[in-house]
C-alpha cells in the first residue's frame, strides 16, 4: 500500500511538472534595442559630429555636437490585448558608441506581437523631479522653474545663419511649460508614443530603431534656426512644434 | 560500525588538521567605508572605487602620509599638498604652480574634491589622465613639478623606517612599488568629499537663503539668464560639474590646446574640464590657466566677454553680444548664490590636515 502511495504521489509529481512545461514551453527572452540615428537615410554617428554639414527642410546648414535623448517604458503588446510594459528608461547618448543598445531587464514570451512601442521622454507619472541617481549625474534635469522632471532631448550644434556666421543651437525638449506667470505653470504634454507596429519577437531578438535626426526640423514645420536656436526650453510654442515635428522622426529598423 | 566511527573521527582530525597546517590567514587591512553626504546618497550614483583598489584604514592613512610628504619630489622640497593645499579646497591659491625648481606650469590646479564621482574618471583640465590611479603617477617625474623618477622616489620610501611598516599594513606588502604608492594617493583623494554647504543645508531644510541668493539660484538655472546648469550641476546634481569639456569662450586663438592636445581632434580644441562651483570661495584664480582673479570677473566673462571659435560650445549663447548679458543686479544675486557652495567644514576637516 505504502508504495502505491509513493508511486502516486511520485507520478503526480511528474505529471504537474510536466503541465508546467507544457505551460512555459514558448521560452522567454530579453529583447535588445539598437538605436541608429541618420539624416534623410544618411547614417550619423559621433565621427559625423562638429562638422556643418547637414541642410535642414528651411535650408539652414549645420552641424551635430551633441545628441541625447531619453526613451522609456517600452511596451509589448499581444494580439488578444494584453500588454507586457517594460518599466524602466534608457538615456541614449551618441558621444558613446557602446551606448546605443537597450537590453530589456524583463523576459518576454516569444512570438507575434500586434505592437511594440516607446515613450519619447518620459510620461507625467514617471517624470518626477529628481528621483533618478544616474540621470540626475548625468545632468539632465529641467530646472523646477519649468516643472522640474527632466529633458526629453538635447540635440545641439552650429548652424550659419543668417549673416552668414557660424552659431550655436540647442534643440532642448521638455514638457511644454508657460510660465509667464511663475505662480501658476501651465503646461502641455510633449513626451509621446513611438509604435514599431507588427513584431515577431524570436529568442534574443534585436529590434533596430532608426531617427532621422532631420525630420526634428522637416515636418510639419519648416524649422528655421534663424528664429529659433537658443533657450527653447522656456519657449511654449517651440515646445509643441518639437512635439508635431516629433511624430515622424523614428522607425522600425532591421530585425535580427 | 565501530571502525567506522573511528574512520570518520580519523578522517575529520586530518580534515581539521589540514586546515590548521594551510597557510597563514591572508592579510586584509581593514575596509574603509567613504563618508557619503546625504544629498549625494539621495541624488547622484555611488562613487567609483576600483576593484583593485578598495577603501580601507590603512591604505588612507599611508595615502594620507604621501600626500603631504616631501619625500616624493626630487628635492625633498614639494608635496601634493604644495600645489593641492587643504585650505584653498585642495588647490593653489597662484596662477601657476612652481615646481621643485622653481619653474611654473601653464594651468592652475584643479582642486581635488568629489574626485571619486567622476564617473567618466577621466582627470586634469584636459582629461589626460584616466584613473585616480594613474593621474597620481604624473606629477612624480614631470620635470616642472616634482621632477624625480619613481625608481629613486620608491628607493627613498624603502629606505625609511617607518614607510616600508606602513605599506606592510596598508597593502599586506613591504615592499614599495610606484603602484601601490599612487593605489594609496588615491585611496586619501577619494576621501576627500564636499557636501556640507550652506546650500546644502538650505536643501536638507536645515538652513535658509537670503532672498539675494535665492534670485542667484533662480539666475544660475534659467536659461533666458545664467544657464549654468546644463554644465554645473544643480539642485539636483550635487557635484556641481558635469564632469565634461567645454570651450567656454574664453579665446578666439588657443595658446593651449586642451582636450584637443590629448584627442589629436581639432574639434576638441580649446576643451577643458568643467570645474566643480564647490568651494568658490577658496579656490581662486579660476578658469584653466587661472586667468580670472575674482568670481566677479568669471562672471562678466560668462555676462559680456566671450570670445568666439570654431569649438565654442553651443551652450554659450549669445556670443555674438559677448554673452547672456545679465544685469549688475543678476551679477551681484549670482555671485551671492555661488558662494553659499561654499563647504568650510571641509577645509577645516582635521582629516584632511597635515597632523
Amino acid at each position: 500500500m505504502k508504495k502505491i502511495i509513493v508511486v502516486i504521489i511520485f507520478s503526480l509529481f511528474i505529471f504537474s511538472s510536466c503541465e508546467d512545461d507544457v505551460v512555459s514551453s514558448l521560452p522567454n527572452t530579453n529583447v535588445s534595442f539598437n538605436f541608429t540615428h541618420n539624416w534623410d537615410g544618411i547614417l550619423i554617428d559621433n565621427s559625423d559630429f562638429n562638422e556643418i554639414k547637414y541642410f535642414n527642410e528651411n535650408s539652414n546648414e549645420l552641424s551635430i555636437e551633441k545628441l541625447r535623448y531619453l526613451i522609456s517604458d517600452i511596451t509589448f503588446y499581444k494580439e488578444n490585448g494584453e500588454t507586457i510594459i517594460i518599466e524602466g528608461y534608457k538615456l541614449i547618448d551618441l558621444a558613446d558608441n557602446e551606448n546605443l543598445s537597450y537590453v530589456t531587464p524583463l523576459e518576454i514570451p516569444v512570438g507575434l506581437y500586434s505592437n511594440v512601442s516607446f515613450t519619447f521622454g518620459f510620461n507625467n507619472t514617471d517624470n518626477i523631479d529628481g528621483s533618478y541617481p544616474d540621470l540626475n549625474s548625468a545632468s539632465w534635469n529641467v530646472p523646477m522653474m519649468l516643472g522640474g522632471g527632466y529633458h526629453y532631448m538635447q540635440l545641439e550644434g552650429k548652424f550659419i545663419n543668417s549673416s552668414a556666421a557660424e552659431q550655436g543651437y540647442q534643440y532642448h525638449t521638455i514638457r511644454a511649460v508657460d510660465n509667464s506667470d511663475s505662480d501658476n505653470l501651465v503646461f502641455q504634454d510633449t513626451f509621446f508614443t513611438v509604435d514599431l507596429g507588427q513584431i515577431i519577437i524570436h529568442e534574443n531578438s534585436n529590434i533596430g530603431v532608426k531617427m532621422n535626426v532631420a525630420e526634428w526640423f522637416k515636418t510639419p514645420y519648416s524649422w528655421d534656426l534663424n528664429i529659433w536656436n537658443s533657450m527653447l526650453m522656456p519657449n511654449f510654442d517651440a515646445q509643441v512644434k518639437m512635439y508635431d515635428n516629433g511624430q515622424n522622426v523614428f522607425s522600425l529598423g532591421s530585425i535580427n | 560500525m565501530k571502525i567506522f566511527r573511528y574512520i570518520l573521527i580519523l578522517l575529520f582530525s586530518f580534515s581539521c588538521s589540514k586546515d590548521d597546517s594551510s597557510s597563514l590567514p591572508e592579510y586584509v587591512p581593514t575596509p574603509l567605508a567613504l563618508e557619503i553626504p546625504i544629498l549625494f546618497e539621495q541624488k547622484i550614483l555611488p562613487p567609483i572605487i576600483p576593484f583593485s583598489n578598495p577603501q580601507t584604514v590603512e591604505g588612507v592613512t599611508l595615502g594620507k602620509k604621501l600626500f603631504f610628504d616631501p619625500i616624493l619630489s626630487g628635492d625633498n622640497s614639494q608635496s601634493c599638498s604644495s600645489c593641492h593645499n587643504p585650505v584653498n579646497s585642495f588647490t593653489d591659491n597662484s596662477q601657476f604652480s612652481a615646481g621643485v625648481d622653481g619653474v611654473l606650469g601653464n594651468r592652475n590646479a584643479m582642486p581635488l574634491i568629489n574626485l571619486a564621482f567622476n564617473y567618466d574618471d577621466f582627470f586634469a583640465w584636459d582629461g589626460s589622465e584616466f584613473g585616480l590611479e594613474s593621474q597620481a603617477l604624473e606629477p612624480v617625474e614631470n620635470p616642472i613639478e616634482m621632477h624625480n623618477t619613481w625608481e629613486q622616489a620608491v628607493q627613498n620610501l624603502q629606505a625609511t623606517s617607518d614607510y616600508p611598516e606602513l605599506f606592510q599594513r596598508a597593502f599586506g606588502n613591504n615592499t614599495i612599488t610606484k603602484e601601490l604608492v599612487t593605489k594609496a594617493i588615491a585611496q586619501f583623494e577619494r576621501t576627500l568629499i564636499s557636501g556640507n554647504s550652506k546650500f546644502d543645508r538650505y536643501l536638507l531644510g536645515n538652513e535658509t537663503l537670503t532672498d539675494q541668493e535665492l534670485n542667484g539660484f533662480n539666475v544660475f538655472m534659467d536659461e533666458t539668464k545664467g544657464d549654468c546648469f546644463h554644465c554645473h550641476g544643480s539642485n539636483n546634481n550635487p557635484l556641481w560639474t558635469d564632469n565634461k569639456f567645454h570651450n567656454n569662450g574664453l579665446d578666439a586663438i588657443f595658446s593651449d590646446l586642451g582636450l584637443g592636445s590629448v584627442t589629436g581632434d581639432p574639434s576638441d580644441n580649446g576643451k577643458f574640464k568643467s570645474p566643480t562651483i564647490r568651494n568658490l570661495a577658496f579656490t581662486a584664480p579660476y578658469m584653466h590657466d587661472g586667468r580670472f582673479n575674482t568670481l566677479d570677473e568669471v562672471i562678466n566673462h560668462y555676462s559680456e566677454g566671450l570670445q568666439n571659435s570654431p569649438t565654442i560650445d553651443p551652450l554659450m549663447k549669445k556670443v555674438a553680444e559677448g554673452g547672456v548679458q545679465i544685469t549688475i543686479e543678476e551679477k551681484a544675486d549670482l555671485k551671492a548664490f555661488l558662494l553659499t557652495l561654499s563647504d568650510s567644514d571641509f577645509i577645516n576637516n582635521i582629516a584632511f590636515q597635515n597632523q
